[in-house]
């Protein structure tokens, strides 16, 4: 066989059902992060684009950028950006503090998982209240 | 089954790199977000004379700008890495990340149109 088609690892079964494993926390706050990346980036980057530049404009903009803004369904997807917004940004502070080898160890890791994902639900909580 | 060659074949050194780049772009991120959030309270709400005066220094519009551009770095890095993972046949993906590439550069004009375009 060619050097370079020799297999590095031997293949072995694999079971991935993705919906059959139970995912501990810290996968599901890791795939959320991506979630909330891709929403971020399809959604969130043009819509604050619009935004700034609709309310910059001249004082009559802002207030139809304001009226716009207060439509329930403006207000979902504001909802949902926020949420997308807070979740990644925790996420990734937590990435930053275990890039500096702290809380390494699973308890801790575990229990920070958790902090960012009810964390950024309830400022999430805190923005809907302060939207409705 | 990962081959001898392709586990070759994938090591370009850039990994380090990004890795590198979307920490200093997240600090950036936040940094500002942080700074807009003081503003804000700063002046205890926002409504339109103060959300203009905010855009008024130019201070304010190159740190946005920087932002932005660390934004802008950062969404390509992190839709690259989802790409790589999800769209396997080359092709389809490397038509996917010049379409990204071309958004993300749109949308850099367009943040310099909407702080420096004409009032």
């Amino acid at each position: 066989m060619p050097a370079l088609d020799r297999p590095v690892v031997k293949p072995r079964p694999v079971y991935l059902d993705l919906f059959a494993i139970r995912q501990p926390l810290a996968a599901v706050v890791s795939i959320l992060h991506r979630i909330s990346g891709a929403l971020l980036f399809l959604v969130g980057i043009p819509v604050l684009l619009w935004g700034v530049q609709a309310s910059l404009e001249s004082p009559e903009t802002f207030a139809h950028y304001k009226a716009v803004a207060a439509h329930p369904f403006a207000k979902l997807v504001g909802l949902a950006l926020a949420w997308a917004y807070l979740h990644h940004l925790l996420a990734g502070v937590r990435h930053l503090v275990l890039d500096l080898h702290v809380g390494l160890d699973l308890q801790s890791a575990r229990r920070s998982a958790a902090i960012v994902f009810v964390l950024a639900l309830l400022l999430t909580l805190i923005v809907a209240v302060r939207l409705w | 089954m990962i081959t001898a060659g392709e586990q070759r074949a994938g090591s370009a050194h850039y990994g380090w790199r990004d890795w590198l780049s979307q920490r200093v772009t997240a600090v950036i991120m936040l940094l500002y977000t942080l700074l807009v959030i003081g503003i804000v309270m700063w002046h205890g709400g926002l409504d339109y004379p103060v959300w203009k005066a905010m855009f008024a220094s130019g201070a304010f519009r190159l740190a946005t700008f920087l932002c932005m551009m660390a934004v802008l770095f950062h969404a390509w890095v992190g839709v690259r890495n989802i790409a790589m993972d999800y769209i396997k046949p080359t092709g389809i993906r490397l038509a996917f990340q010049m379409l990204v590439i071309s958004v993300l550069i749109a949308y850099a004009g367009w943040t310099i149109q909407l702080l420096w375009g004409a009032p």
